[in-house]
């Protein structure tokens, strides 16, 4: 776009700058209320520069915070069972329904949209809403505290389907065409035409649904019982006092800032993406 | 929406459809099979002692005027939701499509709030807004403004709002994002011969993301019809009085803290036929006006 | 297209993983093993887990393996939904206000009297502190769950703004009268915002406030005595302090801070002066306080009939759960389990280092005897509001159907009283009505 030229404007500029400023402030906010004591926070007195105890709050996050308080469970274990989590639903996810979304956009047949309709109104209730009866049926399939049973009943999203069919849906009918005069298959151009184009929304998706694994906080809880099964979030919401009490304010958000970093990471690995794509080839 | 070039094969299509389909049926459509045969029931919430009590369950919910209630606030809330979160990040994305020096940078940054645990989120909202330890909440008392969502029902409903928009921008950005990235430069340039960028973007831009938008319009009402229980139970638990309480709040606190089964798996069917029908129409009416 | 395939491999080589895991031979085992949720968050929770540490290295016999589910209400879910598939943990902990829920699930629970006496575990429930024994014990005193952390409602006060106001910091008010003096002349004084706010409303200013007044908080002893109770909370005396209430709102000495605990903030903050909440604040405002403050009994009217008596308990206890197979001696390794709890040295210790009541009287004394609360003033306080009369009906604690439920029901209309939409007598008409339809559901439901 000529938009896309160089925009000597400072307009952009004023825009995302209030925009970041107001959209990122919370997690400034956790990134300041981690380097000060639990008591500035809590009487509501943080200044908005950082304070002394960063290290110490870290320090003590990491190993202390963390580790002593889930007894013989080490920080890194609670990240990998989250990574994995996190992971196994990302690509469970993806991996069903991009192809489910391929059947529903390339081919006719039979019940079709009834097919469509069933997936779709998957989007409709989350987890927490139809959670007894959710973990009966996990539990009658022995998938109790285990990572098939913390994966597999997430994977289904009609999400990433409506998002599939809407990318394939402007792919244009001359492509299928050419490809068919190529004497291309459904499946040949499914890896060569239709992935390929599909990149950004993937990149897209990946982020959003590695964060949605990653920050599951109920359905973990309900289906794991053992010290081992634990994620990173668990432990951040067993730190937040409920009731009786007292918070240590300091330390939960220094560990929030921790488990932060692999979704942040898995976000800046992805933009690599995001500027790729098709005008790469324009460029 | 239907396009001429189809593949044509008589199994594919269904092995393709098959692992979606069953994971949907075994952990979607039986739980709620038995959510549907619970609402007709009346039920203690170990299951130990069961009655049939037929439509009895929806009749008592549609006859609660305070349910009346919550119908309205769920309406003001996720249309602002959807209006507010799907528009702050349009014009983000449109912004951070520009190539401006740092735009790497804003895209990230405005990113990152989605990263947040939903749990901590919550209480960072908190420390922003509460009317005696939060940065702005004293900041707007001290201005002589009398801010307290404790106490004021308005008050409490534009912060739910604001919070729940918060999350989900991030989410709307990404894909309008996404959308845009995926234009080719030289549409555009071809346009941009004759025309001023804003009504390049109406003419030009818009139309080709229109895929996009209508799948953000879809994710973005059901969103604010069922997931920001969340939110509303971290930050005003529904009140004050029912000023924040809405439909999926309720369907969440009956079922959820006050085990009431029967009641709360009746809401969520009468909430599921509004939003599939609310979905229905988004497909038949609005899906025509976009441009495949 | 290369990264997709390697994704495909990536995604291939976790299946691997989960059936590796799966298959992971279990050790060969002579130790009974038991799970036992809890709904406590930090640092509560790791103490707890020290506790089960430690019963399990005192024997070789059996093993309890606790963890985190959540709050309670999510605990609860959690409890009740692997009930339902057949796999309910054999201990779950419950807040005070799910005991009517719990008991009334009779199948789904095993009375500790019963497990006691099938197991041959030695068990005296007179050891316990009547106020705690009777809230968890049927009318004919057999215990059901197992006490663990009990609080009760107390005051606090900054005696800063104490002095600043004129006010003798070491007198603090007794009655409400004199508390809405203090908090009158804290404001007059500007010596700090706000007078007086408090948290847990419901469990403040009516759970605590009935039995306190020996007024009834419902019919049936407050629920005790059957299902079919009936809320009594727009009596005179309620109604007049929620009238004192919104007035003291009107002239700016109270403050309306929330629900639950929201209003702790207030306090520790320095914005209000005086605050009613559970004794487990002590370690908080040890550690946010920046000002001199202290502990005092909750107020009274003066003239009330029988008032001041013994508060009544918040908190939560264990509850011992059935599941198909269960075998007697997972029952027995569990009855070992709740003796070992209920030693003194172990109470004393779980007060000391929590802020929780001494549930037993041997606890108490052994913390007296250790010269602790000479260190530590006002940290009896509680234990001495919990214990300063023998309980009666309206002092016992209360039973009452989807107690949480009714919590919130009140919630909503107070908060709407204190937004001038209603009147005191209004509010409480109101919430006796949409609470004993809540009652009546419950009843509906559970009925034997």
């Amino acid at each position: 776009m000529a938009t896309r030229q160089r925009p000597t404007q400072w307009l952009p500029h004023f825009i995302l700058v209030v925009g970041v400023a107001s959209f990122a402030f919370p997690i400034y906010l956790a990134l300041i209320g981690s380097t000060h004591d639990a008591g500035i926070i809590a009487r509501g007195e943080m200044p908005l520069v950082p304070g002394p105890h960063g290290l110490d709050n870290y320090w003590q996050a990491w190993t202390r915070g963390s580790a002593e308080r889930v007894k013989s469970i080490p920080v890194q274990a609670l990240m990998f069972n989250s990574l994995v989590m996190a992971l196994g639903i990302t690509f469970g996810k993806i991996a069903i329904s991009v192809i489910s979304a391929y059947a529903v956009a390339f081919f006719v047949f039979p019940l079709r949209m009834f097919f469509f309709w069933m997936i779709f109104i998957t989007l409709m209730l989350p987890v927490e809403v139809r959670i007894i009866p959710t973990y009966k049926v996990v539990a009658d399939l022995g998938m109790v505290d285990s990572f098939t049973g913390l994966i597999i009943p997430l994977i289904a999203s009609a999400t990433a389907t409506l998002l599939f069919r809407q990318v394939f849906l402007t792919i244009p009918d001359e492509l299928v065409e050419a490809a068919k005069i190529d004497g291309a298959g459904a499946l040949r151009f499914f890896w060569s035409v239709v992935i390929p184009l599909s990149r950004t929304n993937i990149a897209a998706l990946f982020v959003i649904l590695f964060i949605y694994g990653w920050n599951q906080y109920l359905w973990p809880l309900l289906i794991t019982s053992s010290r081992s099964m634990e994620t990173i979030v668990i432990g951040i919401v067993k730190m937040i006092g409920t009731g009786d009490a007292q918070t240590d304010w300091q330390i939960i958000m220094a560990t929030t800032i921790l488990a932060m970093l692999p979704p942040v990471a898995v976000i800046l690995f992805m933009q690599r993406w995001f500027v790729k794509g098709l005008i790469e080839a324009e460029k | 929406m239907r396009r001429r070039a189809i593949f044509h094969n008589k199994v594919l299509p269904y092995l393709l459809l098959a692992p979606q389909v069953a994971v949907t049926l075994v952990f979607f459509l039986w739980p709620a099979g038995q959510a549907i045969y619970q609402s007709v029931l009346l039920q203690d919430p170990f299951g130990l002692r069961t009655q049939f009590v037929w439509l009895e369950n929806f009749r008592v919910v549609l006859t609660d005027p305070l349910y009346l209630g919550s119908v309205r606030v769920t309406l003001i809330f996720s249309t602002a939701v959807t209006a507010l979160s799907m528009g702050a990040a349009l014009l983000f994305a449109v912004v951070a499509d520009m190539r401006i020096r740092g735009a790497t940078t804003y895209k990230t940054l405005l990113t990152w709030p989605y990263a947040v645990a939903p749990a901590v989120a919550a209480s960072l909202w908190l420390f922003i807004f509460h009317p005696s330890i939060g940065l702005l909440g004293r900041r707007l008392r001290y201005l002589g403004i009398a801010w307290d969502y404790k106490l004021n029902g308005n008050q409490a409903l534009l912060l739910v709002i604001l919070a729940a928009s918060w999350k989900q921008v991030s989410y709307n950005f990404l894909f309008f994002l996404a959308g845009l990235q995926a234009i080719p430069p030289s549409v555009i340039e071809a346009a941009s011969l004759d025309t001023g960028p804003a009504r390049r973007f109406w003419s030009i831009a818009f139309p080709l993301i229109s895929p996009t938008t209508f799948f953000l319009l879809v994710v973005n009402v059901v969103y604010a019809f069922f997931d920001t229980f969340g939110v509303i139970h971290a930050l005003t638990g529904g009140g004050p009085g029912k000023a924040t309480e809405t439909l999926i709040y309720k369907v969440y606190t009956d079922g959820v803290i006050n085990l009431d089964l029967g009641g709360s798996s009746a809401q969520s069917m009468i909430l599921m036929l509004v939003v599939v029908t609310l979905t229905a129409i988004q497909f038949r009416y609005i899906e025509r006006k976009v441009h495949y | 297209m290369r990264r997709m395939r390697r994704a495909r491999w990536l995604f291939a080589g976790l299946t691997g993983l989960w059936v590796a895991a799966g298959l992971s031979p279990a050790p060969a085992q002579a130790v009974t093993e038991i799970t036992f949720w809890y709904g406590l968050t930090q640092p509560l929770g790791g103490m707890l887990d020290q506790i089960a540490a430690d019963f399990n290295a005192s024997q070789t016999k059996y093993r309890v393996n606790a963890s985190f589910k959540g709050s309670y209400p999510e605990t609860m879910v959690a409890a009740i939904a692997a009930f339902r598939a057949g796999n309910a943990p054999h201990i779950v902990q419950m807040f005070e206000v799910g005991t009517a829920t719990m008991m009334a699930a009779r199948g789904a629970i095993k009375p500790v009297h019963e497990l006691m006496r099938e197991a041959g575990v030695p068990f005296d429930p007179n050891v316990y502190v009547p106020a705690v024994r009777g809230y968890y014990s049927t009318s004919d005193g057999r215990m059901l769950s197992m006490p663990f952390n009990s609080s009760t409602a107390v005051m606090w006060y900054n005696k800063d703004a104490f002095r600043r106001a004129g006010l003798d910091p070491n007198s603090p008010p007794r009655t409400w009268t004199e508390l809405r003096d203090a908090a009158r002349k804290i404001r007059a004084a500007n010596a700090s915002p706000c007078g007086f706010t408090a948290a847990w409303g419901t469990w403040t200013q009516f759970e605590q406030f009935s039995a306190i007044h020996n007024v009834s908080l419902a019919t049936r002893a407050n629920g005790m005595d059957g299902m079919d109770a009936e809320l009594l909370i727009n009596s005179p005396l309620h109604v007049r302090h929620v009238q004192m209430l919104i007035d003291m709102q009107k002239e700016g000495s109270y403050k309306y801070g929330g629900r639950d605990t929201s209003p702790e903030a207030l306090f520790v903050s320095g914005e209000c002066a005086i605050i009613h909440t559970s004794s487990g604040y002590r370690a908080r405002v040890i550690r946010e306080a920046k000002f001199d403050w202290g502990v005092a009994m909750l107020p009274y009217y003066e003239g009330a009939p029988g008032a001041p008596r013994n508060s009544i308990i918040g908190g939560a206890s264990f509850w011992v759960m059935t599941a198909p197979r269960r075998t007697a001696e997972e029952y027995r390794a569990v009855a070992e389990f709740f003796r070992f709890i209920s030693r003194p040295e172990v109470v004393a210790k779980w007060h000391t280092d929590t802020g929780f009541l001494p549930i037993t009287m041997g606890g108490f004394e052994r913390v007296q005897a250790s010269g602790y609360y000479k260190q530590n003033p006002g940290a009896d306080i509680p234990y001495r509001q919990l214990t300063r009369t023998e309980p009666t009906e309206n002092s016992r604690g209360l039973r009452l159907g989807n107690m949480p439920e009714i919590r919130t029901v009140i919630y909503e209309e107070l908060e709407k009283a204190f937004q001038g939409q209603q009147t005191a007598q209004q509010a409480l008409d109101s919430a006796v009505q949409r609470g004993n339809t809540v009652l009546r559901n419950f009843e509906r439901a559970n009925r034997p």
